[in-house]
């Protein structure tokens, strides 16, 4: 098996990384936006690299409680696709969404809303990188857990874990009215993906 | 003497001696695994996410995986003293974070780290005296060295202590 080295990449491929998460993003949030129907300002996404230690304290602690949607990837891309959600960012875009004022807990309701905001996002997300890439790739229907952040953040972890012993991913502020909300991408390509999405995007993968 | 608290974050172990309390918060798939020697009280808690480390090519972090890490966690809790004949252990987590429609090797891999976990026990010899394992849900455990104990605390799934 080879080993992509993701606390090595060169400043090129994090550049690469960051404007594919850019207009990942900014599609996804476009998206959003024709969604709920109102204007959303999104902020320059921020490509983060962490150790395993410090990715569980991403929302503050490891026991805060976040929304997370995943996905698998599949076609010429296979992988996995998490977006994480603090509460507060989460109840707001039910908000947003359907008016609705989210009490302690997310209902079935509030949580298949969320699902297919996810949906959306992320579907958009992929559909700009398969344009960009010219590779296909598809999303699975989205699989929603609301629990602590570490807990929910261990599955990107374990997947980044098999070629490395760092994780990356793509966060993303946005505003909607008044309301900042605050959103991490992980794009997680499998070993062979990763190298096949660099190539089609004609960087050249040296070393190993 | 005040009980002093070690978190053990993911890809990590830490040992301490009564009355220390060792802690990981958040395990999703991952697996806690508690190691005691509870003539002398040292304890080992070690944070794995793979099963085993010769299944990935890069397998420097020995923490990472069940096989390597519980050797690792015996070593430093034999350097402190403990006998490792005399291991128990308590293990916890392995849960499949996101449930149902997906279907992919990510959604096993809680259970593939359990059971890869008790495998490597099992070869030591050293019994699995108590388990919280699987479901759908986090867990944060603590363990007390004083006495043996293993608290398990959950979002909506209850406290307990195994």
């Amino acid at each position: 098996m080879r080993n992509v080295d993701i606390s090595r990449l060169n400043e090129m491929y994090l550049d690469i990384l960051k404007e594919l998460g850019n207009i990942g993003a900014g599609n996804a949030i476009t998206a959003l936006s024709t969604m709920i129907g109102k204007k959303v300002d999104m902020q320059v996404p921020k490509v983060k690299i962490l150790d395993f230690q410090e990715v569980s304290d991403i929302f503050g602690s490891a026991d805060t409680i976040i929304v997370g949607i995943y996905f698998d990837l599949d076609g010429d891309v296979n992988g996995n696709i998490l977006f994480a959600l603090d509460i507060k960012s989460a109840a707001s875009l039910i908000w947003s969404l359907m008016g609705l004022e989210v009490k302690e807990e997310f209902d079935e309701l509030e949580k298949s809303a969320l699902e297919e905001i996810g949906n959306i996002m992320a579907g958009s997300y992929v559909a700009s990188l398969s344009t960009l890439t010219s590779l296909n790739m598809k999303i699975s229907p989205p699989a929603i857990s609301i629990d602590m952040a570490g807990a929910i953040l261990s599955v990107p972890a374990i997947k980044y874990g098999e070629i490395s012993d760092k994780i990356l991913f793509i966060e993303t502020q946005f505003i909607e009215g008044e309301k900042l909300i605050k959103g991490d991408f992980f794009l997680i390509p499998d070993i062979n993906s990763f190298d096949l999405i660099l190539k089609a995007l004609g960087v050249e993968v040296n070393g190993k | 003497m005040e009980n002093k608290i070690y978190r053990v974050g993911m890809a990590d172990a830490k040992v301490t001696q009564s009355p220390g309390i060792l802690t990981t918060i958040g395990l999703g798939s991952c697996v806690g695994i508690v190691l005691y020697d509870p003539i002398t009280k040292i304890s080992g808690l070690v944070h794995i996410m793979l099963p085993y480390s010769n299944k990935i090519s890069d397998n420097s972090n020995k923490l990472k995986f069940a096989d390597t890490g519980i050797q690792v966690l015996i070593e430093e809790m034999v350097k402190l003293g403990a006998n490792p004949k005399r291991l128990i252990s308590k293990i916890a987590g392995g849960a499949q974070m996101f449930s149902s429609k997906i279907n992919s090797d990510i959604m096993n891999i809680g259970e593939r780290n359990a059971v890869a976990t008790k495998e490597v026990l099992g070869k030591l010899g050293i019994p699995v005296v108590a388990e919280d394992i699987g479901g759908n849900y986090g867990r944060t455990i603590e363990f007390y060295s004083e006495d043996g104990r293993l608290l398990v605390k959950t979002i909506g799934y209850g406290i307990k202590y195994i």
